[in-house]
């Protein structure tokens, strides 16, 4: 297809796409994100093309396969629309029944529908799903309705109005007063308001300018912005080169990780098509506009997202941060402006062109407007993606949204913004979620990680394996983050493992705050929250632990025994199956002792010992009862006794 | 270049457009201290003990200050309870590593830094990278470079640099604070390119 070279042949292009679609046509779309592949979502995909072929409604029938819908707990998805029938964790042997029962009649299939965890009741349609009803996709929302390799279906969808409407119609000072009444803040991590950083870059002395997308998402748990260049590389396409005609930028990057294949597969696709119909390149949309964009992929290192260490990954050196100011925005990559930001800030900015800044900031709180994609995991029932508008409560994301603690259990606290970020605990739970309230709480919004715990998660434990994450990823140049982590590491480790002294916790305080206070980038100047968040909702955990040498949760395995209940056994023989270190004692009829020299605490006995039974028990800060001596060991059923 | 005038400790000083605070601070005689500083090579910021508080337009943060330029109308506190207590831990960092260095004993005595308050390093190296900026800025060598990130990093002669340029150089032996340096270069001397058996 030739290029197209004027904002008004666009809008027929645009136009000629949505004609030959037929509203009401059925389409199937199946999820089809890094995490549905996972589940098994391309041998569905075969299935239902093969179905689809073999029932003859190839021609009458669409499917799509798009982006993640950001339910991965229930992947893979098939949704059928246009009446958005929703069937969950499809698997192909499913195909031919939802081709039949849903296609070709209009039935439904309730095995595959949704099923409410707490009334049991179904849901046919996505929109009614709780997961999906509390949500506000604006930024996500489109991942469902397109296939991110055509350009067509994000076209019809409303795609590609904000850039003819940015070049031709506004003036980059325009663009740039537009994003700042928005008061769009960075979606990845910092926080500062979008608008403002363009405006530097404008502003600053020096040519070329640069653009750059930040998608080296690293966080542990963390995958929104690899959904979104996977599910709609478009939009950020379009939101760079919206940022790059304002800044006065006509070359952009888009440093991607190495780990994430099909975003890489996707952007380039779409870069491509773009391209071709000069979208990019010379004189985009005959404005006069050039714009050309280049991909790198990085090669997985978590301070590279950090953006004068990205920066200078960039450039071919060593991914390791400086200082600043200078800022990017005057000193960036070749020592020219350079205007970075995350995916999902890039993301926000078609919407914000096209609906405009009072609508954008109708939405949210009064520091920070708009929604923001979270990735809720660890120990919630609805794991998966979600965005929700600025100033919701965490209560509604983990419990309307999320459904909850799975398994009956208790939560104890969510932790947000990344490894750097921190434990929020339970009396907060009410707390509106923005950049401020975050940072109030000693937490962060970061990148919008969202780590669920429940009551068996030991918090010292949590801190443990975050500062290790840390002192793993440090780039080792300044003291307070490459030594100082070291040092926390040790502590931490020890306090685990039951060899915690007292003076330890005022080693971790004053290694907090030199790493607070003194590091060079914000790695390491955040690098302490873990402890600090989790000793200041939590201290009486590392008081157990160093004091008692309790875990309290639980879980800290140098600190607890598995012991069985000689009351309660039924020497059913189960978990000595079970144990893999021959660790358990015992025989048909005779009550079953763990030998705890041999136990390796797996925890195998635990969960082999039948609920109704509940023999085996985990005992931490009080010693193991000695075994039953052997001549007590017969075991008499209690019924039989009397 | 036009003059900025700022206060260094309350006295009012006058610095060139460009110039760090450290140089700033230096020219007026005010003492900070600092590691990994060199007059001869560019501005690192590793050690971070130069760190002061700098406060402008309302604002106040912790600044390393042989990278931070100076502003007009700054103001800079180079003491203060906070600053001394996290120069001492971070000189107590360091003397996990080398706990017997001249350079940091001197420091530690200023700043009440003991040496064995934390767990001890098998490494001597502080990574102030003082060797391998030399040799890449002055000497434009690279025979000394960082290997590996994080609490992994280390200092590592490349041998077949090393080979040809170290022996009638060794200008680097005398800026290591520590005697690691020499270790790792007689360590690589040894394994990669011992001297011919006479």
């Amino acid at each position: 297809m030739a290029r197209i070279n004027s904002p008004a042949k666009l809008d027929e292009f645009i136009k000629g796409v949505i004609d030959g679609r037929s509203e009401g046509r059925t389409c199937v779309t199946l999820c089809s994100g890094s995490a549905c592949h996972a589940t098994g979502s391309e041998a569905v995909a075969r299935k239902i093309a093969e179905q689809l072929e073999e029932q003859g409604l190839a021609g009458s029938v669409d499917f799509r396969r798009t982006g993640c819908h950001g339910f991965c707990e229930k992947g893979p998805i098939v949704v059928i629309d246009p009446e958005e029938v929703c069937y969950l964790q499809v698997q192909p042997d499913d195909v031919p029944e939802i081709i039949e029962t849903s296609i070709r009649g209009d039935g439904i299939i309730d095995r595959l529908l949704y099923v409410d965890p707490v009334s049991g009741e179904k849901t046919s349609h996505e929109s009614d799903i709780p997961f999906y009803k509390h949500q506000r996709r604006m930024v996500f929302g489109p991942n469902r309705k397109i296939d991110p390799t055509s350009i067509e279906d994000y076209v019809a969808i409303g795609g590609y109005r904000a850039l003819p409407k940015a070049l031709g119609d506004m003036s980059p000072e325009a663009v740039i007063d537009e994003v700042k009444a928005a008061n769009l803040r960075g979606r990845g991590g910092g926080g500062f308001p979008a608008g403002i950083k363009w405006e530097f870059a404008r502003k600053a002395e020096g040519e070329p300018k640069y653009v750059v997308v930040n998608c080296d998402e690293g966080d542990p748990g963390a995958y929104m912005d690899r959904s979104l260049m996977e599910g709609n590389p478009y939009c950020v396409l379009e939101g760079l080169a919206i940022g790059a005609y304002a800044i006065g930028a006509h070359e952009g990057y888009f440093y991607v990780r190495q780990e994430y294949p099909l975003a890489l597969k996707n952007l380039e696709i779409a870069i491509a098509r773009a391209k071709e119909l000069g979208l990019l390149g010379e004189n985009i949309l005959g404005t006069g506009f050039d714009f050309h964009v280049k991909v790198h992929r990085g090669a997985g290192a978590f301070v590279c997202g950090e953006e004068t260490a990205l920066l200078k990954s960039l450039e071919g050196r060593v991914g390791e941060p400086r200082p600043r100011p200078p800022y990017p925005a005057v000193k960036g990559l070749w020592d020219r402006p350079t205007n970075i930001n995350n995916v999902e800030t890039w993301a926000n900015i078609p919407l914000i062109i096209n609906e405009g800044a009072k609508a954008f900031a109708s939405i949210g709180t009064d520091s920070s407007k708009g929604t923001k994609i979270f990735s809720l995991v660890g120990k919630i029932s609805n794991t998966g993606l979600v965005e929700v508008p600025m100033g919701i409560t965490l209560r509604d994301v983990i419990y309307k949204i999320g459904g909850g603690i799975p398994g009956g259990k208790k939560f104890k606290a969510v932790q947000t913004g990344g490894p750097s970020g921190g434990c929020i605990p339970e009396n907060l739970l009410d707390l509106e979620v923005d950049f401020n309230k975050l940072t109030e709480a000693g937490s962060m919004m970061g990148s919008g990680g969202m780590i669920v715990m429940d009551e068996e998660t030991c918090m010292v434990d949590v801190a443990r394996y975050f500062i290790d994450f840390l002192a793993d990823e440090s780039c080792g140049k300044c003291v307070p983050c490459r030594e100082g982590l070291r040092q926390m590491q040790g502590i931490l480790t020890r306090i685990t493992m039951g060899e915690g002294v007292p003076e330890d916790i005022d080693k971790l305080e004053a290694l907090a705050e030199a790493a607070q206070g003194a590091s060079l980038c914000a790695l390491g100047k955040t690098a302490a929250n873990p402890f600090l968040s989790t000793f200041r909702y939590f201290r009486e955990e590392y008081e157990a632990h160093i004091e008692e040498k309790r875990c309290p949760a639980l879980s800290c395995k140098a600190l607890i025994s598995y012991y069985i209940d000689p009351e309660k056994c039924q020497a059913c023989m189960r978990c000595m199956k079970k144990c893999p270190s021959d660790a358990i004692i015992g025989a048909k009829k005779t009550i079953h002792i763990i030998d705890q020299e041999k136990c390796t605490k797996c925890g195998e006995c635990l969960d082999a010992c039948p609920t109704k039974f509940g023999a085996v028990t985990k005992l931490s800060g009080v010693p193991v009862p000695p075994p039953l001596p052997e001549d007590r060991r017969a075991f008499v059923r209690k019924s039989k006794a009397k | 270049m036009s003059d900025i005038s700022l206060q260094i400790d309350g006295r009012p000083v006058t610095a060139r457009e460009g110039d760090t605070i450290l140089d700033a601070a230096r020219e007026a005689g005010v003492a900070i201290p600092t590691l990994c500083h060199h007059a001869d090579l560019e501005p690192y910021g590793g050690c971070r003990l130069c760190i002061v508080e700098a406060e402008s337009r309302g604002g106040s943060q912790l600044v390393a200050s042989c990278v931070y330029p100076v502003e007009e109308g700054l103001s800079v506190t180079t003491r203060s309870e906070k600053i001394d207590r996290i120069r001492r831990t971070l000189l107590e960092l360091l003397m996990a590593h080398a706990p017997d260095s001249p350079q940091l004993l001197e420091m530690a005595e200023e700043y009440g830094a003991k040496r064995d308050r934390f767990d001890a390093s098998s490494s001597f190296c502080i990574h102030c990278g003082l060797c391998v900026r030399y040799c890449a800025e002055v000497k434009k060598k690279n025979a000394v470079g960082f290997v590996d990130r994080g609490p992994k990093k280390e200092i590592a002669f490349i041998p077949s640099i090393a080979s040809k340029e170290c022996r009638d150089c060794k200008e680097c032996f005398e800026l290591c604070p520590t005697s690691y340096l020499q270790a790792a270069f007689v360590l690589t001397e040894s394994l990669a390119f011992p001297h011919e058996s006479e």
